[in-house]
């Protein structure tokens, strides 16, 4: 499957790797929730190092529709509440 | 919901509004076309703006470096005229002004990577933006099959999604250099003011916490200053 991780670029990355995303994935949300700011900081990091680590870079001339969109991993847990809360964050 | 769902989501909207815009999908490739023009432009006046800021920042840098010179000749002075109470706060100064050196070298080295990604953005942009008008020249010569139609789909998808990226990450650049323009802006004022220890502003927490670190080590500065003096 292709993963976008945002203001990076694409990977091409074994579908295996799924169900440890989605697992990581879930503790984001957690995290997201109880408002702690370090911790959330430093799972997200490790989820998308897992995707760098386990994927391969597309080339920047291949335009694809990615099957998986995750945030960059400096992302802030406000810009995240954001996110989450439908709040236009990429310019029209 | 998961975090990369709503990610996702945020994305596709964007798309999708794309591709319902036009009757005959050519006219969406020209269109997309455009745009991706358009934004390559914008990233590149992203990057000016951070590295206009990042000059400021250093200019800033710099007058506080030359302010430490006379800060240093002022304790001097409040020794020599006996005055130990005014060399305290000549060194409490000394050290805010130090502070704000380290702070102003962080933000430095933060908008040096904001610079770099920009660029490492444009570069990709470019290459993209050049697969896609090769794309689009090739769907338009052989556009009567009902395969290009998918493909127009396929090549817009792709390209919107790419280009929603490099909104958001054009968006993300310019609000922390906008940040660190209004802390610019500010700082520049207490300089001038001579009132570096009122950073914080109304914060009361923050000029304490502020308060604490410039005293600190005073003491030990000012012993330190005379036993220098009288050799």
């Amino acid at each position: 499957m292709i993963i976008r991780i945002m203001n990076e670029g694409q990977y091409e990355v074994n579908d295996d790797l799924l169900d440890a995303l989605n697992k990581l994935d879930n503790e984001i949300v957690e995290l997201l929730e109880s408002g702690d700011e370090t911790k959330f900081r430093e799972v997200l990091r490790e989820f998308v190092s897992m995707i760098r680590e386990n994927g391969e870079p597309l080339s920047a001339d291949v335009i694809v529709e990615s099957d998986l969109i995750v945030p960059p991993e400096d992302l802030t847990l406000s810009e995240a509440t954001r996110i989450f809360s439908g709040e236009g964050l990429i310019p029209d | 919901m998961g975090l990369f769902k709503r990610m996702e989501l945020v994305v596709k909207s964007k798309t999708n509004k794309l591709l319902d815009r036009f009757e005959d999908p050519r006219e969406t490739l020209d269109y997309s076309y455009q745009k991706q023009l358009e934004l390559l432009q914008q990233v590149k006046r992203s990057t000016a703006t951070v590295v206009t800021t990042k000059k400021r920042l250093e200019l800033q840098r710099v007058k506080l470096q030359q302010n430490m010179q006379k800060l240093d000749r002022q304790a001097k002075d409040a020794v020599t005229a006996g005055r130990d109470d005014l060399a305290r706060l000549v060194l409490e100064r000394k050290r805010s002004n130090e502070l704000e050196i380290e702070n102003l070298t962080v933000q430095i080295g933060e908008q040096e990577i904001e610079q770099q990604k920009l660029i490492e953005t444009e570069r990709k942009l470019s290459a993209k933006i050049e697969a896609f008008r090769t794309k689009k020249e090739t769907i338009k010569a052989q556009y009567t099959s009902a395969e290009a139609q998918v493909k127009v789909k396929e090549a817009v998808t792709g390209i919107s999604e790419e280009m929603a990226d490099v909104g958001f990450a054009i968006d993300r650049a310019e609000e922390k250099t906008e940040n660190m323009r209004a802390k610019s802006a500010a700082l520049d004022e207490m300089v001038e003011l001579g009132a570096l220890d009122e950073i914080g502003g109304g914060d009361e927490i923050e000029r304490e916490l502020r308060k604490i670190r410039t005293t600190a080590g005073v003491d030990d500065e000012l012993a330190r200053l005379k036993e220098e003096m009288k050799r």
